[in-house]
């Protein structure tokens, strides 16, 4: 290749394997650090009273997250109520009209609306919802959520219909079944897992997002269940409890930090088992 | 026949929705910004004074800000993210060892951004500060600095990822051929891997980019929020994203919420841009074809 030595080669190449191995394991640091500070801070403040009662004011000592655990769980199934449904239907005109010119553009549209950075999402709940209605809500915020979440779930039914056969849908049609119970009842069962999936992937995905819910849900420190009303999130928590004063706020922020970390985990989790177990495979 | 019809309706009214969601974003951000974009017009892009209290709003730093931040990182996160690439995409491809580190690549693209601004306010501002009071600068802790190495550490999975791919995709003789001409492995990657994977890279590393322009709560936690145009890595400025994530609720009157919307507008276009032709970039290498 060149006219250097060969030991010149040989060191130049351990050398450059050992830099590429030190480089890769360093950016490893950041994230043993994060879970480090995360797990030693929070973990003493991590009990079940922790877990079910509600915030104490300023100089109390203790107090829980359960407000904003629940606030975290009403806005995640709100966005899903709200784009889960369209998300999938979408999916599926994609899936089965592949050449037409609609479906370009429907892409290109998901391609746009996964590009959006979340805070642009909360302007426009904030105008969509929020400045119409007077007043913040979490409703406002799971519409921000759900626009955040809709991209993710068009992909992923998408994705996964495209990987089931033709012959399935022919053999179905064959018997004279009708296309639309074709596509609910043999294609669909046939994609479920894929498509459930992309939902808990894109569940992990807005559960910790907080900068569309801080014009829209708001936060609050009592426990809400009313979503035309602000309410509380884990996320925001964290946000208000780590840029207080308060040294008893930033021990409880690394504690819900913990709980909302171990929350994306398990969704993450779950969905990788459920992609790798009971794969989609033909 | 009725449920049949109903069936296509149904779906194409869910196409429907998401392209006219699509446009409404965009024309109800231009409608939000048209007061302030009549009223400051393009000079808005480039002035750099932003007083609420006068009324007068330029978006210059915001602008700087972001765009200094996210080619920071992302020059930071590259040797990393290369190397991850090249060691999982070539090196070791199977084994515990490739599976652990994806899985801690995996994580780090799931650790919410907020606890990224939380750890990097209580660990990372004191480190910078500890090294800004050595280097005789002011100790501000918070600055572009800290915010890009926030920064550097979020996108490290985006760019790697799609690396790691492209480079998998490496055909096989490719690197036998050279190998047998009694290339060194180095030489291996360096003539034939990153020649072949190039285009693959940038497009992984443009997607990065528009990560970590729209990137808002890890920044606005530790860019220090100052806003006016930053005269050095470590001072204090603040984002387009971190802007409007800190302002937004303090807007009372039209033209200061109708500018923070114009900036809202200018990240929506600023990002849409990079994805795109970050996309079409990976599209056209074809590692979406992979699977």
């Amino acid at each position: 290749m060149n006219e250097q030595r060969i030991w010149i080669r040989t060191v130049k190449d351990h050398i450059f394997t050992l830099f590429v191995a030190l480089l890769a394991l360093l950016s490893v640091v950041p994230l043993i650090l994060i879970l480090y500070h995360i797990v030693g801070n929070g973990i003493a403040y991590i009990n079940w009273s922790f877990l079910v009662s509600l915030p104490n004011p300023v100089g109390v000592e203790g107090g829980g997250i359960s407000n904003a655990i629940v606030g975290t769980v009403i806005l995640v199934v709100l966005a899903c109520v709200l784009s889960v449904p369209v998300g999938i239907a979408a999916g599926i005109y994609l899936s089965e009209n592949r050449y037409k010119r609609l479906s370009y553009w429907v892409s290109v549209a998901v391609d746009i609306l996964q590009s959006i950075p979340s805070i642009v999402l909360g302007i426009i709940a904030y105008l969509w919802v929020v400045r119409p209605a007077g007043t913040f809500s979490a409703f406002s915020g799971g519409v921000a959520l759900a626009l955040m979440m809709l991209p993710i779930i068009v992909r992923a039914t998408d994705e996964t219909l495209k990987l089931i056969p033709e012959s399935l849908k022919e053999a179905a049609l064959a018997l004279g079944v009708p296309y639309w119970r074709t596509i609910l009842r043999v294609i669909l069962p046939a994609g479920l897992s894929g498509i459930l999936t992309g939902i808990l992937l894109g569940i992990s995905r807005i559960a910790g997002e907080t900068a569309p819910l801080l014009f829209t849900a708001f936060g609050s420190p009592f426990m809400v269940l009313d979503p035309t009303r602000p309410m509380n999130a884990l996320p925001l928590l964290i946000f208000n409890y780590a840029t207080s004063p308060y040294q008893h706020w930033h021990s409880l922020a690394w504690a819900a930090s913990l709980v909302l970390v171990a929350m994306v985990l398990i969704f993450n989790l779950t969905a990788k088992v459920i992609s790798t177990r009971w794969k989609v495979r033909f | 026949m009725k449920q049949e019809k109903a069936f296509r309706v149904i779906l194409g009214g869910a196409v429907g929705v998401v392209v006219v969601i699509v446009v409404a974003i965009f024309l109800t951000l231009l409608w939000g910004s048209l007061p302030s974009l009549q009223r400051f017009g393009l000079g808005f892009v480039t002035s750099t004074t932003w007083n609420p209290v006068t009324g007068e709003f330029g978006g210059f730093p915001f602008l700087v800000g972001t765009l200094l931040t996210s080619f920071l990182s992302l020059g930071l996160s590259l040797p990393f993210s290369l190397a991850i690439a090249i060691l999982l995409g070539e090196f070791f491809r199977e084994g515990w060892f490739a599976e652990t580190m994806r899985s801690a690549i995996e994580l780090l693209a799931g650790i919410p951004s907020v606890i990224y601004g939380f750890w990097g306010l209580f660990f990372l501002v004191p480190a910078i500060r500890y090294v800004e009071l050595s280097l005789g600068v002011s100790p501000y802790g918070v600055g572009v600095l800290t915010a890009s190495i926030i920064l550097a550490i979020m996108i490290i999975p985006y760019s790697a990822s799609i690396a790691i791919e492209v480079i998998a995709l490496v055909p096989r003789d490719l690197k036998e051929a050279a190998l047998s001409l009694g290339a060194t492995r180095y030489e291996v990657v360096r003539t034939v891997i990153i020649p072949y994977a190039r285009s693959g890279i940038v497009g992984g590393i443009l997607l990065a980019l528009g990560r970590a322009l729209g990137e808002t709560m890890a920044v606005t936690m530790v860019i220090g929020n100052k806003n006016a145009l930053p005269d050095s890595i470590f001072s204090p400025a603040n984002t387009m994203a971190s802007v409007i994530a800190n302002e937004f609720t303090e807007a009372t009157d039209e033209i200061y919420l109708s500018s923070l919307i114009e900036i809202g507008l200018l990240l929506f276009l600023v990002t849409a841009i990079v994805n795109a032709i970050g996309k079409y970039i990976v599209h056209v290498t074809g590692v979406e074809r992979k699977e």
